[in-house]
């Protein structure tokens, strides 16, 4: 018997959830269907956690893609299908590998699984981007390096710790009506990899811990820097992406198994710092959003 | 002083990368070129790695590269006396480069594009005075340093010494020199 995962109207990170709780309570072998055809809008991190959702299923699970010709449309110049069709038997016809002339996609979905893809990212966002990244987010030279470092140190934790491919994703939008008022950049990497706390298993963190479980180990990952190497060096990247995304008052997220931490909450959003006891989802999935300086007094 | 590159090496290594320093296994194979390359000079040479063509480099590769290049270099028992001095970095770069040093306790001498010479990573307020004496004096003797800087004999000849070892300074007979000075 096929189970149905409704994808909301809406997908973004907080509206995923809803994903994952249905998901939760289906049996880890048992056939699901994906059914977006409601789905009339999907973030960056909509689009690659539903890759991620396919990945993670012993079972090649079915999509009903969005019956919207518009998100229809989106999702092909995104890149969505061009890896759906990897990962899911879509049901019904979708549009054809479409060229992405949306100016707003600044990196269509793009598979993360090994060392060149991340060069190609850091590549490819310097090229083709940076014109739009500091109109869009008039961002300083210096924090502009900062968006590609961001960029790589994220997927790079898919190709160092994951165990598995995963997928990333940049995409602006116009958030004036919204709490933030201005314009605003997301990052979404997401992977259906090991996750947080198999990674730091043998970590010396985990062997000094009373408590072991999802919470802990992306409390550690995240806010302590800890790595599954003994290497002092190692654990940096997340550090620097924590520094820069404050710096600028952006916001960054990290869900993993069970638990998701926002170490970054800025005054223009409201979060929950740390949470555990989350509907399980595999791998980890990492969200920015980077809001539009602000007009110096 | 020997000039290298650090793009040339990065083309080298991984020419995919276009420019662009980034990910752990790229700053490993970017040091292990520059690492060669820095073993066929004269033993206390100093090399000049030059970032100004290099985009964007990111905390974990200038962990692998710079970090790690220069640990060994500065360790109780090096196996040769070499020197680094980074030139044509910008403010992307310094951040990150500043952020491994700081995480391993090392230092680096940065020169700007402005021609200053600068201290870069964990040092203290006496090393720090000690150096800025030795580089705005093209070279001094402990006496000389110590009391321009107010310290007891004994304290500046240990931080200086321990300035040569970090490899941010030289020792020249019975004096210190700043890096690029004549042997």
């Amino acid at each position: 018997m096929t189970a149905v995962l409704t994808v909301p109207a809406s997908l973004d990170e907080a509206q995923f959830e809803s994903v994952i709780e249905q998901l939760a309570a289906v049996p880890a072998d048992a056939k699901v269907l994906v059914d977006a055809r409601h789905c009339r809008f999907a973030t960056p991190y909509g689009l690659t956690a539903l890759l991620c959702l396919a990945q993670s299923r012993a079972e090649r699970p079915d999509f009903a893609p969005p019956e919207d010709e518009q998100t229809l449309s989106y999702w092909a110049r995104a890149q969505f299908f061009r890896y759906a069709e990897e990962l899911y038997t879509i049901r019904g016809t979708v549009p054809r590998r479409a060229a992405s002339g949306d100016s707003d996609v600044l990196l269509e979905l793009t598979p993360v699984n090994g060392n060149d893809d991340v060069q190609g990212i850091v590549r490819r966002i310097q090229e083709k981007a940076q014109q739009i990244l500091n109109a869009t987010l008039d961002l300083e030279p210096r924090s502009t390096m900062g968006f590609s470092m961001t960029l790589s140190e994220a997927a790079s934790n898919i190709i160092e710790h994951a165990g598995r491919g995963g997928w990333v994703m940049v995409q602006r939008y116009n958030w004036s009506k919204r709490r933030v008022g201005r314009d605003v950049v997301q990052i979404a990497v997401c992977d259906a990899g090991m996750g947080f706390r198999a990674s730091l298993e043998g970590s010396r963190a985990r062997a000094l811990a009373d408590r072991w479980d999802d919470q802990t180990a992306l409390e550690a990952a995240v806010i302590q820097g800890v790595s599954r190497f003994a290497d002092p060096g190692r654990g940096q990247g997340i550090k620097g992406m924590r520094g820069w995304v404050h710096r600028i008052d952006g916001k960054l997220t990290v869900r993993s198994g069970t638990a998701r931490i926002a170490p970054i909450i800025p005054d223009w959003d409201e979060d929950v710092p740390l949470q555990g006891g989350l509907p399980a989802f595999p791998g980890a999935q990492i969200n920015v959003i980077i809001p539009r300086r602000m007009a110096r007094p | 002083m020997s000039h290298i590159d650090v793009s040339v090496a990065l083309e080298a290594a991984a020419p995919e990368a276009h420019h662009h320093l980034v990910t752990r296994r790229t700053g490993a194979v970017v040091r292990s070129v520059i690492e060669r390359q820095i073993a066929k000079l004269a033993e206390g040479s100093v090399a000049v790695l030059d970032f100004s063509q290099i985009g964007v480099l990111d905390r974990s590769c200038a962990d692998e590269f710079v970090a790690k290049l220069v640990l060994p270099m500065t360790s109780e028992r090096p196996s040769r006396e070499s020197y680094v001095v980074l030139v044509g970095v910008n403010e992307g770069h310094l951040d990150a480069i500043e952020a491994v040093l700081e995480t391993h306790g090392l230092a680096l001498v940065v020169r700007f594009d402005d021609g200053v010479t600068h201290l870069v990573g964990t040092v203290s307020q006496a090393e720090r005075q000690l150096w800025d004496c030795v580089m705005t004096r093209a070279g001094a003797a402990v006496d000389e340093a110590a009391e321009a800087v107010g310290l007891a004999l004994e304290e500046a000849q240990s931080t200086l010494e321990t300035l040569v070892r970090r490899r941010l300074l030289r020792r020249l007979d019975d004096a210190f020199a700043p890096l690029g000075a004549p042997a």
